[in-house]
Protein backbone atom coordinates (compact mmCIF):
# COMPACT_ATOMS: atom_id res chain seq x y z
CA UNK A 1 0.00 0.00 0.00
CA UNK A 2 3.14 2.43 0.84
CA UNK A 3 4.25 1.44 -2.55
CA UNK A 4 2.13 3.12 -4.69
CA UNK A 5 4.47 5.21 -6.31
CA UNK A 6 3.54 8.76 -7.72
CA UNK A 7 6.64 10.55 -9.95
CA UNK A 8 6.51 13.01 -6.96
CA UNK A 9 7.00 10.63 -4.49
CA UNK A 10 9.86 8.41 -6.05
CA UNK A 11 11.56 11.92 -6.70
CA UNK A 12 10.96 12.37 -2.94
CA UNK A 13 12.12 9.29 -1.63
CA UNK A 14 15.38 9.73 -4.17
CA UNK A 15 16.33 13.05 -2.64
CA UNK A 16 16.26 11.33 0.79
CA UNK A 17 18.26 8.69 0.07
CA UNK A 18 20.58 10.41 -1.87
CA UNK A 19 21.16 12.96 1.56
CA UNK A 20 21.31 9.89 3.61
CA UNK A 21 24.28 8.65 1.00
CA UNK A 22 26.22 11.96 0.89
CA UNK A 23 26.33 12.16 4.62
CA UNK A 24 27.65 8.00 4.90
CA UNK A 25 30.18 9.18 2.03
CA UNK A 26 31.29 12.12 3.82
CA UNK A 27 31.63 10.27 7.39
CA UNK A 28 33.56 7.54 5.96
CA UNK A 29 35.68 9.63 3.60
CA UNK A 30 36.54 12.02 6.60
CA UNK A 31 37.64 8.24 8.41
CA UNK A 32 39.21 7.30 5.02
CA UNK A 33 41.65 10.56 4.85
CA UNK A 34 42.81 9.88 8.34
CA UNK A 35 43.93 6.26 7.16
CA UNK A 36 45.33 7.24 4.63
CA UNK A 37 47.27 10.07 5.58
CA UNK A 38 48.91 7.92 8.64
CA UNK A 39 50.26 6.13 5.75
CA UNK A 40 51.39 8.40 3.65
CA UNK A 41 55.24 9.64 3.42
CA UNK A 42 54.30 13.00 1.90
CA UNK A 43 50.77 14.38 1.04
CA UNK A 44 50.44 18.29 -0.47
CA UNK A 45 48.11 19.69 -2.97
CA UNK A 46 47.67 15.93 -4.73
CA UNK A 47 44.45 13.50 -4.76
CA UNK A 48 46.86 10.32 -2.81
CA UNK A 49 50.49 11.06 -0.94
CA UNK A 50 53.47 10.83 -2.71
CA UNK A 51 54.44 7.07 -1.33
CA UNK A 52 53.72 4.66 1.83
CA UNK A 53 55.13 3.67 4.93
CA UNK A 54 54.41 2.24 7.77
CA UNK A 55 57.36 4.48 9.69
CA UNK A 56 54.53 6.91 11.28
CA UNK A 57 53.35 4.27 13.78
CA UNK A 58 56.83 3.47 15.17
CA UNK A 59 57.25 7.10 15.65
CA UNK A 60 53.60 8.26 16.99
CA UNK A 61 53.92 5.23 19.64
CA UNK A 62 57.51 6.60 20.81
CA UNK A 63 56.27 10.52 21.13
CA UNK A 64 53.27 10.07 22.41
CA UNK A 65 53.96 7.23 24.97
CA UNK A 66 51.41 5.62 23.72
CA UNK A 67 52.13 2.60 25.54
CA UNK A 68 52.03 4.06 28.75
CA UNK A 69 48.62 5.87 27.44
CA UNK A 70 47.38 2.79 26.70
CA UNK A 71 48.09 1.07 29.58
CA UNK A 72 46.71 3.98 31.58
CA UNK A 73 43.78 4.12 29.71
CA UNK A 74 42.68 0.58 29.79
CA UNK A 75 43.32 0.55 33.02
CA UNK A 76 40.78 3.86 33.76
CA UNK A 77 38.11 1.84 31.62
CA UNK A 78 38.48 -1.67 33.26
CA UNK A 79 37.91 0.06 36.72
CA UNK A 80 35.07 2.18 35.14
CA UNK A 81 33.85 -1.08 33.88
CA UNK A 82 34.06 -3.12 37.22
CA UNK A 83 32.94 -0.32 38.92
CA UNK A 84 29.64 1.27 37.04
CA UNK A 85 28.36 -2.97 37.00
CA UNK A 86 28.82 -3.78 40.55
CA UNK A 87 27.25 -0.41 41.53
CA UNK A 88 24.80 -0.01 38.53
CA UNK A 89 23.18 -3.82 38.01
CA UNK A 90 22.03 -4.52 41.79
CA UNK A 91 20.77 -0.71 41.67
CA UNK A 92 18.70 -1.70 38.38
CA UNK A 93 17.50 -4.35 40.14
CA UNK A 94 15.94 -2.57 43.26
CA UNK A 95 14.60 -0.12 40.40
CA UNK A 96 12.97 -2.91 38.36
CA UNK A 97 11.63 -4.95 41.45
CA UNK A 98 10.27 -2.31 44.24
CA UNK A 99 7.88 0.12 44.19
CA UNK A 100 8.90 3.14 46.52
CA UNK A 101 8.41 6.09 48.26
CA UNK A 102 10.64 8.60 46.16
CA UNK A 103 10.81 6.56 43.53
CA UNK A 104 10.77 8.82 40.42
CA UNK A 105 12.61 11.21 42.55
CA UNK A 106 15.55 8.52 42.59
CA UNK A 107 15.09 7.80 38.55
CA UNK A 108 15.45 11.44 38.08
CA UNK A 109 18.44 10.88 39.99
CA UNK A 110 19.27 8.00 37.83
CA UNK A 111 18.90 10.53 34.32
CA UNK A 112 20.04 13.88 35.14
CA UNK A 113 23.47 12.94 34.74
CA UNK A 114 23.00 11.16 31.45
CA UNK A 115 20.64 14.17 29.98
CA UNK A 116 23.27 17.05 31.63
CA UNK A 117 26.27 16.78 29.15
CA UNK A 118 29.27 16.44 30.52
CA UNK A 119 30.95 19.29 30.39
CA UNK A 120 28.36 21.33 32.24
CA UNK A 121 28.61 19.49 35.20
CA UNK A 122 32.13 17.93 34.60
CA UNK A 123 33.68 21.82 35.89
CA UNK A 124 31.66 21.93 39.45
CA UNK A 125 32.56 17.54 39.64
CA UNK A 126 35.91 18.68 38.82
CA UNK A 127 36.29 21.54 41.24
CA UNK A 128 34.93 19.44 44.16
CA UNK A 129 37.67 16.31 43.36
CA UNK A 130 40.39 19.30 42.96
CA UNK A 131 39.32 20.39 46.50
CA UNK A 132 39.16 16.74 47.46
CA UNK A 133 42.70 16.04 46.68
CA UNK A 134 41.39 13.14 43.75
CA UNK A 135 41.78 15.67 40.70
CA UNK A 136 44.82 14.91 38.46
CA UNK A 137 44.84 11.25 39.57
CA UNK A 138 43.57 8.29 38.36
CA UNK A 139 41.19 7.54 40.80
CA UNK A 140 39.92 11.18 40.50
CA UNK A 141 39.53 10.22 36.64
CA UNK A 142 37.82 7.05 37.41
CA UNK A 143 35.21 8.65 39.72
CA UNK A 144 34.30 11.44 37.55
CA UNK A 145 33.62 8.61 34.77
CA UNK A 146 31.70 6.85 37.68
CA UNK A 147 28.77 9.67 37.20
CA UNK A 148 27.54 9.04 33.85
CA UNK A 149 28.29 5.32 33.56
CA UNK A 150 26.46 4.07 36.46
CA UNK A 151 23.24 5.38 35.62
CA UNK A 152 23.69 4.22 31.90
CA UNK A 153 24.07 0.92 33.32
CA UNK A 154 21.16 1.20 35.63
CA UNK A 155 18.96 2.48 32.73
CA UNK A 156 20.10 -0.02 29.88
CA UNK A 157 19.26 -2.87 33.01
CA UNK A 158 15.75 -2.21 33.87
CA UNK A 159 14.27 -2.91 30.91
CA UNK A 160 16.44 -6.33 30.94
CA UNK A 161 15.56 -7.17 34.21
CA UNK A 162 12.00 -6.13 34.12
CA UNK A 163 11.69 -8.94 31.62
CA UNK A 164 13.05 -11.86 33.76
CA UNK A 165 9.66 -13.21 34.89
CA UNK A 166 9.85 -12.83 38.85
CA UNK A 167 7.89 -16.07 39.33
CA UNK A 168 11.05 -17.83 38.76
CA UNK A 169 13.05 -16.32 41.53
CA UNK A 170 10.19 -16.88 43.53
CA UNK A 171 10.42 -20.89 42.41
CA UNK A 172 13.99 -20.73 43.77
CA UNK A 173 13.33 -19.39 46.81
CA UNK A 174 10.42 -21.98 47.07
CA UNK A 175 12.83 -24.47 46.64
CA UNK A 176 14.87 -23.39 49.39
CA UNK A 177 17.42 -21.16 47.53
CA UNK A 178 18.69 -18.17 50.10
CA UNK A 179 20.16 -14.87 48.61
CA UNK A 180 23.60 -15.68 47.65
CA UNK A 181 21.97 -18.87 45.71
CA UNK A 182 19.55 -17.33 44.37
CA UNK A 183 22.00 -14.67 42.88
CA UNK A 184 24.64 -17.14 41.69
CA UNK A 185 22.83 -19.79 40.22
CA UNK A 186 19.53 -17.98 39.08
CA UNK A 187 19.78 -14.18 38.88
CA UNK A 188 23.70 -14.06 37.59
CA UNK A 189 22.97 -16.50 34.37
CA UNK A 190 19.45 -14.62 33.14
CA UNK A 191 21.26 -11.25 34.01
CA UNK A 192 24.62 -12.58 31.97
CA UNK A 193 23.88 -11.45 28.52
CA UNK A 194 22.39 -8.08 29.55
CA UNK A 195 25.00 -7.17 31.94
CA UNK A 196 27.68 -8.09 29.06
CA UNK A 197 25.82 -5.99 26.83
CA UNK A 198 25.53 -2.90 29.12
CA UNK A 199 29.33 -3.10 30.28
CA UNK A 200 30.54 -3.18 26.46
CA UNK A 201 28.92 -0.06 26.16
CA UNK A 202 30.13 1.21 29.23
CA UNK A 203 33.64 0.70 28.11
CA UNK A 204 33.30 2.14 24.70
CA UNK A 205 31.44 5.08 26.04
CA UNK A 206 34.79 5.62 28.77
CA UNK A 207 36.87 5.32 25.81
CA UNK A 208 35.78 8.38 24.04
CA UNK A 209 35.08 10.34 27.16
CA UNK A 210 36.69 13.10 26.53
CA UNK A 211 35.20 16.20 28.87
CA UNK A 212 35.18 14.32 31.84
CA UNK A 213 38.76 12.93 31.44
CA UNK A 214 40.24 16.16 29.93
CA UNK A 215 39.08 17.99 33.38
CA UNK A 216 40.17 15.79 36.08
CA UNK A 217 43.04 14.11 34.87
CA UNK A 218 46.91 15.02 35.44
CA UNK A 219 50.14 14.13 33.54
CA UNK A 220 50.24 10.32 34.75
CA UNK A 221 46.29 9.68 34.23
CA UNK A 222 45.75 10.71 30.66
CA UNK A 223 43.59 8.62 28.39
CA UNK A 224 44.31 8.08 24.65
CA UNK A 225 41.16 10.33 23.46
CA UNK A 226 42.99 13.16 25.32
CA UNK A 227 45.72 13.06 24.56
CA UNK A 228 44.45 12.82 21.13
CA UNK A 229 42.94 16.08 21.99
CA UNK A 230 46.56 17.28 23.40
CA UNK A 231 48.68 16.44 20.28
CA UNK A 232 45.91 18.40 17.83
CA UNK A 233 45.54 20.90 20.15
CA UNK A 234 49.65 21.58 19.61
CA UNK A 235 49.28 20.22 16.01
CA UNK A 236 52.94 21.88 13.86
CA UNK A 237 54.75 20.11 16.69
CA UNK A 238 54.72 17.01 15.61
CA UNK A 239 53.98 15.85 12.32
CA UNK A 240 50.35 15.89 10.94
CA UNK A 241 51.04 11.97 9.93
CA UNK A 242 52.03 10.91 13.23
CA UNK A 243 48.90 12.58 14.77
CA UNK A 244 46.63 10.31 12.35
CA UNK A 245 48.69 7.45 13.43
CA UNK A 246 47.53 7.76 16.67
CA UNK A 247 44.35 8.44 15.81
CA UNK A 248 44.21 5.51 13.83
CA UNK A 249 45.34 3.30 16.98
CA UNK A 250 42.93 5.44 18.87
CA UNK A 251 39.71 4.47 15.75
CA UNK A 252 40.77 0.52 16.18
CA UNK A 253 40.95 0.32 19.82
CA UNK A 254 37.12 1.60 20.48
CA UNK A 255 36.28 -0.04 17.32
CA UNK A 256 37.22 -3.80 18.31
CA UNK A 257 34.68 -2.70 21.01
CA UNK A 258 32.02 -1.07 19.47
CA UNK A 259 31.96 -4.26 16.74
CA UNK A 260 31.89 -6.42 19.69
CA UNK A 261 29.04 -5.08 21.51
CA UNK A 262 27.49 -4.36 18.39
CA UNK A 263 27.16 -8.46 18.08
CA UNK A 264 25.06 -8.11 21.67
CA UNK A 265 22.80 -4.64 21.40
CA UNK A 266 21.09 -2.52 18.62
CA UNK A 267 22.74 0.37 17.36
CA UNK A 268 20.02 2.64 18.98
CA UNK A 269 20.49 1.43 22.04
CA UNK A 270 23.31 3.80 22.13
CA UNK A 271 21.43 7.02 21.87
CA UNK A 272 18.31 5.68 22.91
CA UNK A 273 18.83 6.68 26.82
CA UNK A 274 15.88 8.77 26.66
CA UNK A 275 13.28 6.38 25.40
CA UNK A 276 12.93 5.65 29.45
CA UNK A 277 12.63 9.40 30.46
CA UNK A 278 10.51 10.59 33.22
CA UNK A 279 6.91 11.89 32.35
CA UNK A 280 5.99 9.67 29.30
CA UNK B 1 -4.05 -15.78 72.25
CA UNK B 2 -6.95 -13.27 72.74
CA UNK B 3 -4.60 -10.04 72.80
CA UNK B 4 -4.93 -7.74 69.94
CA UNK B 5 -2.57 -8.47 67.22
CA UNK B 6 1.08 -7.53 67.99
CA UNK B 7 2.19 -4.09 66.22
CA UNK B 8 3.94 -5.14 63.15
CA UNK B 9 7.67 -4.30 63.53
CA UNK B 10 8.96 -1.52 61.58
CA UNK B 11 10.86 -3.81 59.23
CA UNK B 12 7.58 -5.44 57.61
CA UNK B 13 5.42 -1.96 57.83
CA UNK B 14 9.00 -0.98 55.59
CA UNK B 15 8.46 -3.79 53.56
CA UNK B 16 4.85 -3.05 53.32
CA UNK B 17 5.64 -0.07 51.78
CA UNK B 18 7.93 -1.26 49.21
CA UNK B 19 11.47 -0.54 51.65
CA UNK B 20 13.50 -4.08 52.55
CA UNK B 21 16.47 -5.09 52.04
CA UNK B 22 16.28 -5.53 48.17
CA UNK B 23 15.64 -2.08 47.77
CA UNK B 24 18.68 -0.97 49.50
CA UNK B 25 20.79 -2.18 46.75
CA UNK B 26 19.83 0.75 45.11
CA UNK B 27 21.15 2.94 47.78
CA UNK B 28 25.20 2.65 46.68
CA UNK B 29 24.87 3.99 43.72
CA UNK B 30 22.00 6.92 45.27
CA UNK B 31 25.05 7.82 47.27
CA UNK B 32 27.03 7.99 44.64
CA UNK B 33 25.66 9.94 42.60
CA UNK B 34 24.91 12.02 45.50
CA UNK B 35 28.75 12.61 45.98
CA UNK B 36 29.24 12.92 41.95
CA UNK B 37 26.75 15.09 40.85
CA UNK B 38 24.21 17.12 43.21
CA UNK B 39 26.70 17.85 45.47
CA UNK B 40 29.20 19.37 43.23
CA UNK B 41 26.26 21.25 41.39
CA UNK B 42 25.12 22.21 44.88
CA UNK B 43 29.23 23.25 45.79
CA UNK B 44 29.36 24.66 42.37
CA UNK B 45 26.15 26.93 42.91
CA UNK B 46 27.52 28.23 46.26
CA UNK B 47 31.37 28.95 45.15
CA UNK B 48 29.26 30.92 42.43
CA UNK B 49 28.37 33.64 44.83
CA UNK B 50 31.52 33.20 46.72
CA UNK B 51 33.55 35.03 43.99
CA UNK B 52 37.33 35.99 44.53
CA UNK B 53 36.37 39.76 45.24
CA UNK B 54 33.00 41.88 45.67
CA UNK B 55 29.86 41.03 46.68
CA UNK B 56 28.08 37.62 46.58
CA UNK B 57 26.86 38.34 42.71
CA UNK B 58 30.02 39.92 41.64
CA UNK B 59 30.59 37.01 39.20
CA UNK B 60 27.21 37.28 37.85
CA UNK B 61 27.59 41.44 37.23
CA UNK B 62 31.05 40.51 35.95
CA UNK B 63 29.88 37.75 33.28
CA UNK B 64 26.84 40.28 32.03
CA UNK B 65 29.04 43.22 31.98
CA UNK B 66 32.25 41.96 29.71
CA UNK B 67 31.15 41.60 26.21
CA UNK B 68 34.11 39.33 26.02
CA UNK B 69 32.00 37.11 28.58
CA UNK B 70 28.38 37.46 27.64
CA UNK B 71 29.04 37.15 23.92
CA UNK B 72 29.87 33.85 24.49
CA UNK B 73 26.06 33.20 25.21
CA UNK B 74 25.31 34.74 21.95
CA UNK B 75 27.79 32.71 19.77
CA UNK B 76 26.92 29.44 21.49
CA UNK B 77 23.86 29.67 20.83
CA UNK B 78 24.20 31.08 16.78
CA UNK B 79 25.56 27.76 16.61
CA UNK B 80 23.80 25.47 18.70
CA UNK B 81 20.48 26.42 17.13
CA UNK B 82 20.71 26.04 13.44
CA UNK B 83 22.58 22.98 13.92
CA UNK B 84 19.80 21.38 16.40
CA UNK B 85 17.19 22.75 13.94
CA UNK B 86 19.01 21.30 10.55
CA UNK B 87 19.92 17.79 12.37
CA UNK B 88 16.20 17.40 13.68
CA UNK B 89 15.02 18.24 10.34
CA UNK B 90 16.99 16.26 8.32
CA UNK B 91 16.69 13.43 10.58
CA UNK B 92 12.44 13.28 10.30
CA UNK B 93 12.42 12.48 6.45
CA UNK B 94 15.66 10.21 6.52
CA UNK B 95 13.98 8.11 9.47
CA UNK B 96 10.59 7.54 7.90
CA UNK B 97 12.47 6.22 5.31
CA UNK B 98 15.08 3.88 6.48
CA UNK B 99 12.26 3.04 8.88
CA UNK B 100 10.89 1.08 5.39
CA UNK B 101 14.37 0.07 4.63
CA UNK B 102 15.16 -3.84 4.49
CA UNK B 103 18.82 -3.49 5.05
CA UNK B 104 19.32 -0.68 7.44
CA UNK B 105 21.28 -2.07 10.06
CA UNK B 106 24.00 -1.49 8.40
CA UNK B 107 23.33 1.99 7.75
CA UNK B 108 22.57 2.08 11.82
CA UNK B 109 25.69 0.76 12.10
CA UNK B 110 27.54 3.53 10.06
CA UNK B 111 25.87 6.22 11.58
CA UNK B 112 26.73 5.45 15.64
CA UNK B 113 31.04 5.36 14.39
CA UNK B 114 31.12 9.09 14.70
CA UNK B 115 28.88 9.35 17.92
CA UNK B 116 31.42 6.16 19.56
CA UNK B 117 34.68 7.69 17.60
CA UNK B 118 33.83 11.21 19.44
CA UNK B 119 33.96 14.73 19.10
CA UNK B 120 38.03 14.69 19.29
CA UNK B 121 38.28 11.96 16.39
CA UNK B 122 35.79 13.78 14.15
CA UNK B 123 37.67 17.29 14.55
CA UNK B 124 41.15 15.42 14.06
CA UNK B 125 39.70 13.96 10.63
CA UNK B 126 37.80 17.26 9.24
CA UNK B 127 41.19 19.08 10.04
CA UNK B 128 42.42 16.83 6.97
CA UNK B 129 39.37 16.35 4.92
CA UNK B 130 37.99 19.89 5.03
CA UNK B 131 41.57 21.43 4.70
CA UNK B 132 42.02 23.57 1.33
CA UNK B 133 43.82 20.26 0.19
CA UNK B 134 41.25 18.26 1.46
CA UNK B 135 39.13 15.68 -0.65
CA UNK B 136 35.82 17.58 -0.25
CA UNK B 137 37.39 21.00 -1.46
CA UNK B 138 39.08 19.28 -4.33
CA UNK B 139 35.55 17.16 -5.27
CA UNK B 140 34.34 20.46 -5.34
CA UNK B 141 36.63 21.91 -8.05
CA UNK B 142 36.78 19.19 -10.03
CA UNK B 143 33.64 18.98 -10.19
CA UNK B 144 33.37 22.51 -11.27
CA UNK B 145 30.89 23.61 -8.24
CA UNK B 146 33.36 25.73 -6.92
CA UNK B 147 36.41 27.54 -8.27
CA UNK B 148 38.45 28.29 -5.00
CA UNK B 149 38.57 26.04 -1.91
CA UNK B 150 36.22 26.73 0.56
CA UNK B 151 37.56 28.50 3.53
CA UNK B 152 35.91 25.57 6.20
CA UNK B 153 38.56 25.57 9.08
CA UNK B 154 39.12 27.46 11.96
CA UNK B 155 35.85 29.35 11.70
CA UNK B 156 32.20 28.78 12.43
CA UNK B 157 31.82 26.02 9.41
CA UNK B 158 34.43 23.85 11.06
CA UNK B 159 32.62 23.97 14.25
CA UNK B 160 29.29 23.39 12.28
CA UNK B 161 30.02 21.20 9.81
CA UNK B 162 31.40 18.64 12.96
CA UNK B 163 28.44 19.36 15.47
CA UNK B 164 26.66 17.99 11.95
CA UNK B 165 28.65 15.14 11.76
CA UNK B 166 28.18 14.00 15.63
CA UNK B 167 24.49 15.63 16.12
CA UNK B 168 22.64 14.25 12.54
CA UNK B 169 23.50 10.59 13.37
CA UNK B 170 22.66 11.16 17.18
CA UNK B 171 19.09 12.97 16.28
CA UNK B 172 18.69 10.30 13.63
CA UNK B 173 18.82 7.25 15.71
CA UNK B 174 16.76 8.99 18.49
CA UNK B 175 13.88 9.90 16.06
CA UNK B 176 14.43 6.89 14.68
CA UNK B 177 13.41 4.67 17.82
CA UNK B 178 10.56 7.05 17.93
CA UNK B 179 9.65 5.99 14.13
CA UNK B 180 9.45 2.31 14.63
CA UNK B 181 6.87 2.94 17.68
CA UNK B 182 3.89 4.34 15.54
CA UNK B 183 2.26 1.64 14.36
CA UNK B 184 2.15 1.21 10.64
CA UNK B 185 -1.63 0.32 10.53
CA UNK B 186 -1.85 3.74 11.22
CA UNK B 187 -0.93 4.91 8.28
CA UNK B 188 -2.39 1.85 6.32
CA UNK B 189 -5.89 2.74 7.64
CA UNK B 190 -5.16 6.39 6.50
CA UNK B 191 -3.85 5.06 3.02
CA UNK B 192 -6.47 3.18 2.46
CA UNK B 193 -9.05 5.67 3.36
CA UNK B 194 -7.82 7.67 0.20
CA UNK B 195 -4.86 9.77 2.40
CA UNK B 196 -1.86 10.39 -0.28
CA UNK B 197 1.48 10.77 1.10
CA UNK B 198 2.01 13.96 2.14
CA UNK B 199 -1.49 14.08 3.89
CA UNK B 200 -0.57 10.74 5.93
CA UNK B 201 3.07 12.42 6.77
CA UNK B 202 1.26 15.74 8.05
CA UNK B 203 -2.37 14.42 9.39
CA UNK B 204 -1.13 10.81 10.88
CA UNK B 205 2.84 10.54 11.41
CA UNK B 206 4.17 13.71 12.31
CA UNK B 207 1.32 14.83 14.93
CA UNK B 208 2.45 11.56 16.92
CA UNK B 209 6.13 11.62 16.65
CA UNK B 210 5.80 15.38 17.76
CA UNK B 211 6.19 14.41 21.63
CA UNK B 212 9.19 12.39 20.86
CA UNK B 213 10.82 15.23 18.31
CA UNK B 214 10.51 17.77 21.06
CA UNK B 215 12.62 15.31 23.32
CA UNK B 216 15.37 14.55 20.20
CA UNK B 217 15.05 18.24 19.51
CA UNK B 218 15.98 18.71 23.67
CA UNK B 219 18.78 16.56 23.45
CA UNK B 220 20.39 17.47 20.49
CA UNK B 221 20.02 21.30 21.54
CA UNK B 222 21.82 20.64 24.92
CA UNK B 223 24.66 18.30 23.36
CA UNK B 224 25.18 20.92 20.71
CA UNK B 225 25.53 23.90 22.90
CA UNK B 226 28.32 21.94 25.28
CA UNK B 227 30.24 21.86 22.17
CA UNK B 228 34.09 22.30 23.29
CA UNK B 229 36.90 20.34 21.78
CA UNK B 230 35.90 21.32 18.01
CA UNK B 231 35.29 24.83 18.67
CA UNK B 232 39.11 24.45 20.26
CA UNK B 233 40.07 22.28 17.26
CA UNK B 234 38.43 23.50 14.32
CA UNK B 235 37.03 26.64 15.07
CA UNK B 236 38.61 29.71 16.72
CA UNK B 237 38.55 29.66 19.80
CA UNK B 238 39.70 33.56 19.99
CA UNK B 239 37.17 34.40 17.85
CA UNK B 240 33.87 33.46 16.58
CA UNK B 241 33.55 30.42 17.85
CA UNK B 242 34.63 31.35 21.57
CA UNK B 243 31.87 29.42 23.37
CA UNK B 244 30.63 29.23 26.54
CA UNK B 245 32.48 26.16 27.73
CA UNK B 246 36.17 27.70 26.28
CA UNK B 247 35.44 30.61 28.66
CA UNK B 248 34.05 28.50 31.48
CA UNK B 249 37.51 26.08 31.04
CA UNK B 250 39.70 29.35 30.49
CA UNK B 251 38.36 30.64 34.03
CA UNK B 252 38.82 27.18 35.95
CA UNK B 253 41.99 25.85 34.29
CA UNK B 254 43.88 29.22 33.14
CA UNK B 255 42.77 32.03 35.50
CA UNK B 256 42.15 29.50 38.38
CA UNK B 257 39.36 31.44 39.44
CA UNK B 258 37.41 28.35 40.39
CA UNK B 259 34.38 30.55 41.45
CA UNK B 260 34.07 32.44 38.01
CA UNK B 261 34.55 29.24 36.69
CA UNK B 262 31.49 27.40 38.68
CA UNK B 263 29.49 30.94 37.63
CA UNK B 264 29.98 30.33 33.95
CA UNK B 265 29.26 26.64 34.47
CA UNK B 266 26.21 27.56 36.40
CA UNK B 267 24.99 30.02 33.66
CA UNK B 268 25.69 27.86 30.32
CA UNK B 269 23.21 25.38 32.92
CA UNK B 270 20.32 27.60 33.65
CA UNK B 271 20.93 28.56 29.61
CA UNK B 272 20.41 25.11 28.31
CA UNK B 273 17.52 24.42 30.77
CA UNK B 274 15.64 27.50 30.01
CA UNK B 275 15.77 26.26 26.26
CA UNK B 276 14.70 22.84 27.36
CA UNK B 277 11.54 24.25 29.26
CA UNK B 278 10.75 26.50 26.62
CA UNK B 279 10.96 22.63 24.34
CA UNK B 280 8.96 21.20 26.99
CA UNK B 281 6.11 23.43 27.52
CA UNK B 282 5.21 23.40 23.99
CA UNK B 283 5.56 19.72 23.93
CA UNK B 284 2.75 19.84 26.87
CA UNK B 285 0.23 21.36 24.37
CA UNK B 286 0.72 18.27 22.48
CA UNK B 287 -1.08 15.09 21.91
CA UNK B 288 0.47 12.59 24.11
CA UNK B 289 -1.15 9.37 23.51
CA UNK B 290 -1.21 5.39 22.34
CA UNK B 291 0.74 5.60 19.19
CA UNK B 292 -0.75 1.99 18.27
CA UNK B 293 -3.90 1.55 16.46
CA UNK B 294 -6.99 0.23 18.61
CA UNK B 295 -9.75 -2.19 17.92
CA UNK B 296 -11.85 0.17 19.24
Amino acid sequence: MLQQASLSSRLWSLGVWVVMGLFVVNLLALIAAVVTSSFATRWLGTWLPAGWTLDWYGSAWREFQLADVLTVTFEIVALVVVLSGLIGVPAAYAMARRDFPGKRLVMLLFLLPLLVPPITYGIPLATVLYRAGLAGSMSGVVLANLAPTTPFVILVMIPYIEQIDPRIEAAARVFGANTPRLFAHVLLPLLLPGVLAALLLVLVRTLAMFELTFLTDGPTSQTLVVALYYAVFAAGVRAVQSIDAMAVIYMATSMVWLLIALRFVNPTQIVGRARREPGR
Amino acid sequence: MTDALPRPSVRTRLAGRGVDSVTLLALPAVILLFALFIYPFGYGLWLSFTPKDGGALANYAKFFSDPFLYDTLAKTFWLAAPVTVLNVVVAIPTALRVRLARRSRLLTTILVLPITLGTVLVAEGLLTYLGPQGWLNRVLITLGLISHPLRLLHNYWGVFLSLFITGFPFAFLLTLSYVSGVDPALENAAATLGAGPRRRFWAILLPLLLPGLAITLCLSFVQAFSVFPSAVLLGAPAGPTRVISIAAYQAAFEDYDYSMASAIAIIMGVAQLAVVALILAGRGLLYRGPAGGGKG
